[in-house]
């Protein structure tokens, strides 16, 4: 290394790599450029590795068509007529131009857009609460990524669990405390290189090489799915059934630890059967608290109540029933008959019997069976799940089933086992469902003008973003009230997240004004008023708070007149708001850092934080040693203090408060009129391992690993059709078609074929129509807005229906039988 | 005329190639190899299996432009595609030493150049 080369160690996020970052890196620098980039050895996410986007930055950073300058729209939206502007010009526009829809409408007419999980997800909030809307909003249907999976989670048990890779532990899954999990079930996730939610996907193999077995659920033939145990390669949008036909078979062969059940679940707790409802104290007597509950002493033989101010019991030596039919007297003095949670939970698990299990998901009986085996016999045993999860209407009654397994084999909160995920020394800045940091709306008045705060419960109780598809309908109902402009950052939303492209195009032509926050010109730039230029990670200071290790992202170079996200959120949050109350952004890390005992000074020396064993944001056994609630006390941060197999908010929100199985809209199964016209399940997501979502397709070193957008068809499909490997189809239904290639393989089932996502053509023309290709090849043409769940959670991502035919207009058949 | 016998080489587990071509890339950036070639590239292998199976691997292949970092090497560091593996399942070494590294199935000790 010759002494003009400097190297610096900062934290990878985005721009950049587009991921959602954690990995040490070392950036070698000569004469203000970086020259190469490595994974820094002693950092305890990645350990010196480092993935092929991360590598590849210099070719981003330095991309010829990389915004260097505010641009100001003339013409009409859409044309691609741009003049460069400075940044002062482009500030005092937008200043201008949501200040005036502040006054005429209110602050909530401006909707702030995001996309995935990126460091803007707090300077967003920050710049839209200065603002003074409550409108953060996820561009995607459904709000279906990752925070239906906490949400359900913090339902379940009061806090979000993910897969323990040893992450908390300065050793990692070396560290002494730490046990390898004797089985890994990935669901619905891959790698290469996908990394998402705080997850260095490679652990999961680095695991496997010191013994764990993997069960794999996926209909896809991935990494994993070669080198499990079991792989279940079952009918998307029926993992909640094969969840429940889990439950059942692990109640019925008694491999569940029941000890945790009765501790420190909710299911003694007393069910009445006239109502199907908890019983309440309130119920037997006068002036008791509704927030109390009943269980069935087996001991006093009468019922007594759970008080949940003091998260025990009211009198001592309590031996509460699981099972059995008891009669309670109500305060009017009438009798009911009441059962326990536990009794009720195993009624609606019983529904599952493996025969009918079988049948829905497309699985066999003994997979299913010894797979579930294998998973609850395992000590410890983890779960891995993706956004599969996720990607159907259904997806809180079925990810509240798979919290429910790791809650009763015993895994929670163990060495090795689902672990519950906190922020680092509780240093929120990026907060997720159900954190809350320094960067908040000034009244909760405001709050609950949020698009879906109104008819949605998880968007008032853990959801701070606008319901997307909500969002959309309000732009062309103008009711409650109209939506004017849009701010969208970190976000393709056309030709990324956006469903029903051509309805969202619609939708941002109707706004007064619109402004892009970006790197490079996309489709969704191209309907812009204003776009900004904004920075890589290499580029900036910033905060990189995300479970754990707590880092600092340390700016290393500069490129050209462009501003970080941090940089141009808080200069327009001073504009909308004078009284923020921090005087620039250090100040806002030092505020937000508090927690830590850190200043940003102190962490960025440090490089990154893991917080001590006995801190609250640390494992193991947290619920035991009175780590989770505000109030010291032994137990979860739930309504009952207990793991909720019955869930308490779901009963408040008129929602099934039992997990279970619903066949999702447009499936063999519920549309058999739709399937056959459209003979082949539709799935699309799967991850590239050279791309994030709709990035990087300008980036030569990668754009050459996968050149084009690829559509999987099983070659059995692919004969009946005339498709040979490497054609052009088209893929079709009943929204809209596509031109795919044909990347025939068995590494999809016959039934089903995937459909890569994300593409647009960053080298053809950007002006309409083409928007560099869009219509050409993005699947979002097919996939439809506003099919949610009862919560306003999922979206059908993974279980549509199309045709596929060649691209020279001969069709051929399915024979559907032979699936 | 008698070839030079290799004296260093790649040995691969892959087993647990995962494919994720961060090999494939470093090369690249280490060498500036332009778009569409490189040092190694990465296969992917979709392997068709009686009773209706498939298996799928990935294999990274050496290729001519391999100059086993020879300028890394010299100085004690690993070759750019070791270093980064993400599945740490590559070794650069003395080929004579990773034979003896080859105590399970599914590995290949590459020997790119003389």
């Amino acid at each position: 290394m010759s002494e003009d080369v400097k190297t610096v160690k900062t934290t990878t996020w985005s721009a950049g790599p587009g991921c959602h970052g954690g990995c040490g890196v070392i950036a070698h620098i000569k004469d203000g450029k970086l020259i190469k980039i490595e994974g820094d050895p002693e950092h305890p996410m990645n350990r010196g590795r480092l993935c092929s986007r991360c590598l590849a930055v210099k070719q981003f950073i330095y991309h010829p068509d990389r915004l260097r300058k505010p641009l100001k729209r003339v013409g009409e939206r859409g044309e691609n007529k741009w003049k460069e502007i400075g940044w002062d010009e482009a500030f005092d526009l937008i200043e201008k131009k949501f200040g005036d829809i502040r006054d005429h409408y209110g602050a909530e007419s401006v909707v702030f857009s995001m996309g995935t999980g990126r460091d803007v997800g707090a300077w967003i909030c920050m710049l839209a609460y200065a603002f003074g809307s409550p409108n953060v909003s996820f561009a995607l249907s459904g709000n279906a990524c990752y925070t239906p999976r906490i949400v359900a989670s913090e339902i379940v048990l009061g806090d979000y669990c993910i897969f323990d890779g040893g992450q908390w532990l300065p050793k990692g899954h070396d560290d002494p405390r730490y046990r390898v999990p004797e089985c890994i079930v990935i669901w619905g996730y891959n790698i290469p290189a996908s990394c998402p939610d705080n997850i260095f996907g490679h652990w999961a193999v680095d695991l496997m090489k010191k013994g764990a077995k993997l069960i794999t659920i996926d209909p896809r033939l991935t990494w994993f799915a070669s080198r499990s145990d079991k792989w279940l390669q079952l009918r998307p949008g029926t993992d909640g059934a094969l969840a429940m036909g889990f439950l059942n078979i692990i109640i019925q062969e008694g491999l569940y630890d029941r000890a945790f059940v009765e501790k420190w679940t909710n299911a003694s707790h007393l069910i009445r059967e006239d109502t199907g409802k908890l019983l309440r104290e309130s119920d037997v007597i006068e002036g008791g608290s509704k927030d109390n509950f009943l269980v069935w002493d087996t001991g006093r033989n009468g019922p007594v109540i759970w008080d949940v101010s003091r998260v025990e019991y009211r009198q001592p030596d309590v031996k509460p029933a699981l099972e059995g039919q008891f009669t309670v007297t109500l305060k009017d003095g009438s009798k009911i008959k009441a059962t326990t949670v536990w009794e009720v939970f195993r009624r609606e698990t019983a529904q599952y019997p493996v025969d009918k299990v079988a049948k829905i998901t497309w699985l066999k009986e003994d997979d299913i069976i010894e797979a579930a085996r294998l998973y609850a016999r395992s000590k410890p045993a983890t779960i891995q799940w993706g956004l599969a999860i996720d990607s159907t209407p259904a997806i809180t009654p079925t990810a509240s089933a798979i919290a429910a397994l790791w809650c009763i084999t015993g895994n929670l909160d163990v060495p090795g086992g689902n672990v519950i995920a906190r922020y680092a020394y509780n240093a929120v800045a990026y907060a997720l469902p159900g954190a809350k940091g320094v960067i908040k709306l000034a009244s909760k008045d405001i709050d609950e003008k949020r698009i879906g705060y109104q008819k949605f419960g998880p968007f008032r109780k853990f959801i701070w973003r606008s319901q997307t598809d909500s969002v959309m309908e309000q732009i062309f109902s103008g009711e409650p009230y109209p939506v004017k402009g849009m701010w969208l950052q970190c976000c393709n939303l056309i030709g990324g997240t956006g469903y029903e492209t051509r309805k969202w195009i619609e939708a941002l032509k109707k706004l007064d004004f619109v402004v892009v926050v970006d790197l490079f010109m996309t489709p969704t730039a191209q309907m812009a008023d204003v776009v900004l230029p904004a920075t890589s990670f290499l580029e900036k200071d910033s905060l990189r708070s995300w479970w754990v290790p707590l880092q600092s992202i340390n700016k290393v170079i500069t490129v050209d007149d462009c501003k970080s996200d941090i940089e141009i959120n808080f200069e327009l949050a001073k504009r909308f708001n004078p009284n923020l109350p921090w005087k620039n952004i250090y100040e806002l890390f030092d505020d937000i850092l508090k927690p830590s005992g850190m200043t940003y000074r102190e962490l960025q020396e440090k490089g990154w934080s893991i917080p001590p064993e006995g801190n609250p944001s640390a494992p193991y056994l947290r619920y035991e040693k009175g780590l989770l609630r505000q109030d010291g006390k032994p137990g979860f941060n739930t309504n009952s203090g207990k793991v909720e197999l019955y869930s308490t908010l779901r009963e408040e929100w008129h929602l099934e408060p039992l997990p279970h199985y619903e066949e999702p809209p447009f499936t063999p199964v519920s549309r058999p009129d739709l399937f056959e016209k459209y003979p082949l399940i539709l799935s699309t997501g799967r991850r590239s391992p050279v791309y994030f979502l709709s990035e990087h397709r300008n980036i030569p070193w990668l754009r050459e690993i996968d050149p084009d957008p690829v559509v999987e068809i099983h070659p059995d499909t692919a004969l009946e059709l005339g498709i040979g490997n490497g054609e052009w189809v088209w893929v079709e239904n009943w929204l809209g078609r596509c031109k795919l290639k044909a990347k025939v393989a068995p590494i999809v089932p016959r039934w089903m074929v995937m459909a890569a996502h994300g593409w647009w053509f960053p080298e053809k023309p950007g002006a309409e129509p083409s928007l560099y290709g869009l219509w050409e090849s993005n699947i979002n043409q097919l996939m439809p807005m506003g099919v949610y769940g009862k919560d306003g959670l999922g979206t059908p991502t993974k279980h549509l229906l199309c045709r596929v035919y060649k691209a020279d207009g001969s069709s051929g058949e399915v024979d559907q039988k032979d699936r | 005329m008698m070839k030079k016998k290799p004296e260093y080489g790649l040995l691969i587990d892959y087993e647990y190639c995962t494919g994720c071509y961060a090999c494939q890339v470093a090369c690249a950036q280490e060498h500036n190899w332009p778009a569409g070639m490189g040092g190694i590239r990465v296969m992917e292998i979709v392997e068709n299996l009686p009773k209706d199976k498939a298996y799928l691997k990935f294999l990274p292949v050496p290729t001519e432009l391999c100059v086993l970092c020879a300028a890394r090497t010299s100085k004690g560091l690993k070759p750019a595609c070791v270093q980064t593996c993400m599945a740490a399942c590559m070794k650069y070494g003395k080929i004579e030493d990773l034979a003896k590294e080859i105590t399970k199935s599914h590995m290949v000790l590459w020997a790119p150049r003389a």
